[in-house]
């Protein structure tokens, strides 16, 4: 079984049609990206199989958790938010709390994990991320590749099996993308399924991904075939 | 000081007397050598009354204005406050026997003495007087048959000191009046010649005229053994009119023996004397105003948070009757919620005077609170909101634990200035009988007669309490605005 299947998605943005047809999967510990030009509906992929966008039209599985054009009820939602991680474009970290804060939060409120385990466990994923001494910092105080490595320990905390990332090495210098691109295989080969949008090729070899193509809200090309 | 109506019974039974110390001298005064007494020939009729009834007198501040409304809702048994006797006032409520009769006199200024003299010569010129009295009837009255031009005040201060300006050309108001004002404006003078003529009673709830009826008698009773005769002679308002006006009343035969007022008048403190003596009680308001206030806004805080997330967050119907409530309380002024929160809602639920003020100035700031903070929450980019659901935050904890805080930060500055206008706004509950700062400051300058010092002094009160609140919230701002992206 796929850890992830997306089968005719179908997203609208108002009376705009921005994703059509689309279908592709995953297995687990598969890193999949999603490439194409600006506006080519990576984004609006990314937000349907996250659950923060409704869909018109088609399938999304994710383990056990089933999406269709029909609305989401609060006990699937809250499901498929168990399953599926987003790492942001722009990071959006708690503007009023600091890095480590931004870690422990989803644990201790929404899993209910005790405060300290929580804590441990986000500086431990900080440290894991090379961002272990900036714990204190408020999102403002933090470089582009800071934040956006605080987001994804964000995303991480929480443990989701299906990790979606927009545009991860947007803020990154060249050297900070081969570091990314080794996190990410060390995630996947840890089982995570990833799906990253993104349109830097070099990023693409470096995690050696299988690649979605998309054209203007369709899936055009699929390598190696999957 | 006393404000408001009291609620606690105690053993004795009191004769709850209401008026309004703004008036002064000689009716009711706060007393310059201790404020929190009053003192007039009204508080001294209340002792005769209550001595008369086997109770203990307890005076009730309350605007003059007011003073029928409050009276006829319970909050007190009688007015005694200079009260004229009108047929509309015997139609609503329940009247005593008239107990003083007053002239209306004529002022004007000295250099105008020969030429106006009665209401006739002042055709075209303007003539003040307070507004609802016997003197306003007369001016109107005036108006239609020799043109002349009513002027209303709320007070009986300005009338004179506008007369010695020349902003005005004539006031008509009651002897016991002139007689107090006149001396303070050097170059104004009475007219000896009679405009007309009234009397002063007490005024009691419609449904308690067996109340009325003992106190009849023990005004006969007072009439009769001299002891009515002693006050007014005390106070400087003994005349020819008084003995026939007893005679009248009590039927018994007139005996005038008129010698003249005898002078036993208190002297008026020096200014600085007086501010010395009136600090105290000004004080005391100080602390009326900021504690009304401090609580004020701490319901509007937390009325304003509910409001503001039911509009941010609530289903259709939910936000439809918030958005209602909102415009009619921004919409209407406060003066008039106050009025209707205290008069109107009387016949339903009797709310304290200083329950009212906290609920009329809570709710009210509250309309404004909300939509500071509905404005903030939606200030908040939809990006902060995208990353709590996806990390599966529900609605209320993202409210709570990430939308809300920030909020809140960019809603400081405003609330700040909120509480700071809510500080001076609190000045309007005077008119529901509780007396704060404005009030106190109000009923000072009324007894003394000039604002100069009076005002002053309050206006650093104000500052001495606002200067602190806009510095603790200065620095608070600053000490988050490390945490604002």
């Amino acid at each position: 079984m796929k850890a992830i299947a997306v089968a005719g998605l179908h997203v609208r943005r108002g009376t705009r049609d921005v994703v059509h047809d689309a279908s592709f999967g995953a297995e687990r510990g598969d890193i999949l990206a999603l490439m194409g030009a600006s506006g080519s509906g990576k984004t609006s992929v990314l937000r349907a199989v996250g659950g923060l966008d409704p869909i018109a039209g088609g399938t999304i599985t994710i383990d056990d958790v089933h999406v269709d054009a029909s609305p989401l009820r609060p006990d699937v939602r809250r499901l498929l938010h168990r399953r599926v991680g987003m790492v942001f474009q722009f990071h959006h970290l708690f503007a009023h709390l600091t890095a480590l804060h931004n870690v422990w939060l989803a644990p201790v409120h929404v899993l209910h994990q005790p405060r300290e385990q929580a804590e441990a466990r986000a500086r431990a994923l900080l440290d894991q991320l090379g961002v272990g001494h900036r714990v204190d910092a408020l999102p403002h105080e933090l470089s582009g590749g800071e934040a956006q490595r605080v987001a994804i320990a964000r995303a991480l905390a929480v443990g989701p099996p299906v990790l979606l990332m927009d545009e991860p090495t947007a803020s990154l210098d060249p050297e900070r993308r081969g570091e990314l691109a080794s996190t990410l295989r060390q995630l996947a080969a840890g089982g995570t399924t990833l799906i990253v949008a993104t349109h830097d090729l070099d990023f693409v070899e470096a995690c050696s991904c299988r690649v979605v193509r998309m054209e203007a809200g369709r899936i055009v090309a699929s390598h190696p075939s999957g | 000081m006393v404000f408001a109506r009291l609620d606690a019974q105690e053993p004795t039974p009191q004769l709850r007397w209401g008026g309004d110390a703004e008036g002064g001298a000689p009716y009711v005064e706060a007393d310059p050598s201790n404020p929190r007494k009053v003192v007039g020939y009204e508080v001294e009729i209340a002792q005769l009354l209550a001595v008369g009834l086997g109770r203990t007198p307890r005076f009730i501040q309350t605007g003059f204005a007011s003073l029928e409304a409050s009276v006829a809702r319970g909050d007190f048994d009688i007015v005694l406050d200079g009260i004229e006797d009108t047929p509309a006032r015997r139609a609503r409520l329940a009247v005593t026997i008239p107990y003083h009769q007053f002239r209306e006199v004529l002022t004007v200024r000295q250099a105008d003495v020969a030429r106006f003299r009665t209401l006739a010569d002042l055709r075209g010129r303007r003539v003040a007087t307070l507004s609802a009295t016997l003197a306003y009837e007369l001016l109107t009255k005036a108006q239609a048959e020799s043109g002349v031009i009513p002027i209303t005040y709320d007070d009986d201060v300005h009338p004179y000191s506008d007369l010695a300006l020349g902003r005005i050309d004539a006031v008509l108001l009651d002897d016991v009046i002139a007689a107090r004002r006149v001396p303070q404006n050097p170059g104004l003078v009475n007219q000896a010649t009679e405009v007309g003529s009234g009397y002063y009673v007490g005024v009691l709830a419609p449904s308690n005229t067996a109340l009325r009826d003992r106190i009849d008698q023990i005004l006969k009773q007072a009439m009769r053994d001299g002891r009515l005769e002693a006050i007014f002679r005390k106070w400087q308002m003994w005349n020819d009119d008084q003995p026939r006006l007893y005679a009248r009343v009590t039927g018994d035969p007139v005996d005038v023996t008129d010698d003249g007022a005898t002078s036993n008048a208190t002297t008026a403190p020096g200014q600085w004397e007086a501010v010395r003596r009136y600090l105290p009680g000004l004080l005391g308001a100080a602390l009326i105003t900021l504690g009304l206030s401090c609580v004020s806004m701490a319901l509007a805080v937390a009325a304003g948070v509910v409001v503001a997330s039911g509009r941010v967050y609530g289903p259709k119907p939910a936000r439809l009757a918030l958005t209602a409530w909102v415009e009619m309380i921004r919409g209407t002024p406060l003066l008039l919620q106050l009025f209707v929160l205290y008069y109107g809602l009387a016949t339903v639920v009797e709310l304290p005077a200083m329950f009212a003020a906290f609920l009329g100035l809570g709710l009210n700031y509250a309309a404004y609170e909300s939509e500071i903070y509905r404005g903030a929450l939606e200030a908040i980019p939809q990006g902060q909101l995208d990353a709590a659901r996806a990390l599966g935050f529900s609605e209320r904890q993202t409210l709570v634990l990430i939308r809300g805080p920030q909020a809140f930060r960019l809603a400081l500055p405003a609330m700040t200035n909120d509480f700071v206008a809510l500080l001076k706004d609190s000045s309007l509950v005077s008119v529901i009988t509780v007396v704060e700062l404005t009030k106190q400051t109000s009923i000072f300058a009324n007894n003394i007669g000039s604002w100069v010092v009076p005002g002053a002094v309050c206006a650093v009160l104000y500052l001495g309490l606002s200067l602190p609140i806009a510095h603790a919230a200065r620095r608070l701002e600053n000490g988050w605005s490390r945490k604002l992206v």
